[in-house]
């Protein structure tokens, strides 16, 4: 017994346990780390081709990578609208926290509660033959306790809703939570989200949508609704896509 | 090792109904409310719980005459967590869909009473079969509860069992309305408190005294 807890063995084993989880925990991490970024690209493709109504659900991978071809991704300057070459390692996530590559918003300007974004965004493009069929944008806003992420499809024209679609979030299940909602999705195609000066003019209501510019909010989540809502503002205005869809207005892309 | 089939029996099946560590010793309370609003969340949990629980105790037992007791306590963390982001990293890779809805509760297994409860009681006392099978059991406990809640909370709560429709919801065109209070985590102290009750009035030798 003595031996057990002299302090040269209290170390020993100490270290040796060290060194075997951390090598167990390391090789797994990286065996499966492949396996996990591919898991994670296949369900952003996958979420992208669902707002854009090429896919409904589901689908394996080669059916999503199938359908993905038609899809062009291009990163954005927010500020200017005008494509980039993507930055190296890009990622927009990673960039929003960047002090190099982020902008801060401060007070009024970040009605979307986000604090910072990227000064690049991906957007999205399906070209049907040589037109230019859908846009899509990636967006996201604070909600009740969350950040939701999700993928907003327009038609060019910039004002016409194809489809929209969150795919990350954590608002309370069955009452916020239900923005990721199949059904409720549903209500968005052909809604217009800017009006024809290209303001945003979208807006979450209780009760029945009544115009083009409304949307049902969700019942029993008030807050999450006006965070879809200022998410929405944000993205497509002047700070966010705006310039961006000015140009696609304009016939410059 | 002496090996008693009779032992082996009850260590793996008491903690079910006789000794439930969620029902009888009140822990692990803090996932079941979480996790069980989807039956689908709630099994892919019980299925994690139980793989660490397990191999927790296993390899505890094995190595448990080597633990310095002045540090055992830090041992058996270090081993709990390393096997909780084995398991999270497995379901990311393997399961990605549900992982992303478990979320943080994966990686809060490792500070589940009932895992470290189980360490400190069981594995540190008995052989590595038995405890493996005392983890088994107490995974089993845990799993038949969240289940039973996890059912309860997704028929009643969304009209639906593992995503498929049994009761159609209104919100869907149906004609059942869906009780909004089961979606909450809340709802789950009510279930699990009724069960407490069920299991009580049933084994009345878990009834505690009164003080």
């Amino acid at each position: 017994m003595s031996k057990k807890e002299s302090p040269i063995k209290t170390i020993v084993v100490a270290v040796v346990l060290s060194l075997v989880c951390s090598v167990v925990v390391s090789f797994a991490a990286i065996q499966l780390k492949p396996k996990q970024e591919l898991n994670k690209e296949l369900d952003r493709k996958r979420n992208i081709l669902i707002a854009a109504r090429l896919l409904e659900q589901g689908g394996t991978q080669s059916e999503i990578d199938e359908l993905f071809k038609q899809v062009e991704t291009k990163v954005v300057d927010l500020s200017s609208g005008e494509f980039i070459e993507p930055p190296k390692g890009f990622n927009q996530r990673k960039f929003a926290k960047d002090p190099k590559t982020n902008k801060v918003l401060q007070g009024q300007e970040d009605i979307a509660g986000i604090k910072r974004r990227s000064q690049f965004a991906n957007v999205y493009l399906v070209h049907n033959g040589d037109e230019l069929d859908t846009i899509v944008l990636p967006v996201h806003g604070y909600g009740l306790w969350s950040t939701m992420y999700g993928f907003l499809a327009l038609e060019p024209d910039t004002k016409t809703v194809v489809g929209f679609k969150y795919y990350e979030q954590g608002e309370t299940a069955g009452l916020g939570g239900e923005i990721e909602n199949p059904t409720w999705l549903s209500q968005w195609p052909n809604k217009q989200v800017l009006n024809e000066q290209g303001d945003p003019v979208i807006k979450l209501v209780k009760g029945s949508a009544q115009t083009e510019n409304q949307v049902d909010g969700l019942s029993g989540a008030t807050l999450t609704s006006n965070g879809v809502e200022n998410t929405l503002h944000y993205w497509l205005g002047e700070d966010g896509f705006g310039p961006f869809l000015e140009r696609v207005r304009a016939g410059e892309i | 090792m002496a090996f008693d089939k009779q032992e082996a029996k009850s260590v793996l099946f008491s903690p079910i109904f006789n000794n439930n560590p969620i029902a009888l010793q009140v822990l692990g309370i803090c996932s079941a409310l979480a996790v069980t609003s989807k039956l689908e969340t709630a099994l892919v949990m019980s299925l994690a719980l139980t793989v660490v629980v397990a191999l927790s105790n296993m390899l505890i037992s094995m190595i448990r005459k080597q633990i310095p007791s002045s540090i055992r306590i830090i041992v058996q963390m270090t081993i709990i967590a390393s096997l909780v982001i084995l398991v999270d990293q497995v379901l990311k890779a393997y399961a990605y869909e549900v992982s992303k809805q478990l979320s943080v509760f994966v990686g809060l297994i490792i500070t589940n009473c009932i895992v470290m409860g189980r360490a400190e009681a069981y594995a540190m006392k008995n052989g590595p079969f038995m405890s493996l099978l005392d983890g088994l059991g107490n995974g089993l406990g845990y799993s038949v509860l969240l289940i039973v809640v996890g059912i309860i909370r997704e028929l009643f709560g969304s009209g639906e069992l593992l995503g498929y429709t049994i009761l159609p919801s209104t919100a869907n065109g149906g004609w059942y309305e869906t009780n909004g209070m089961l979606v909450l985590p809340a709802s789950s102290f009510f279930i699990i408190g009724f069960l407490i009750w069920a299991l009580r009035a049933w084994k009345k030798d878990q009834v505690e005294d009164k003080e």
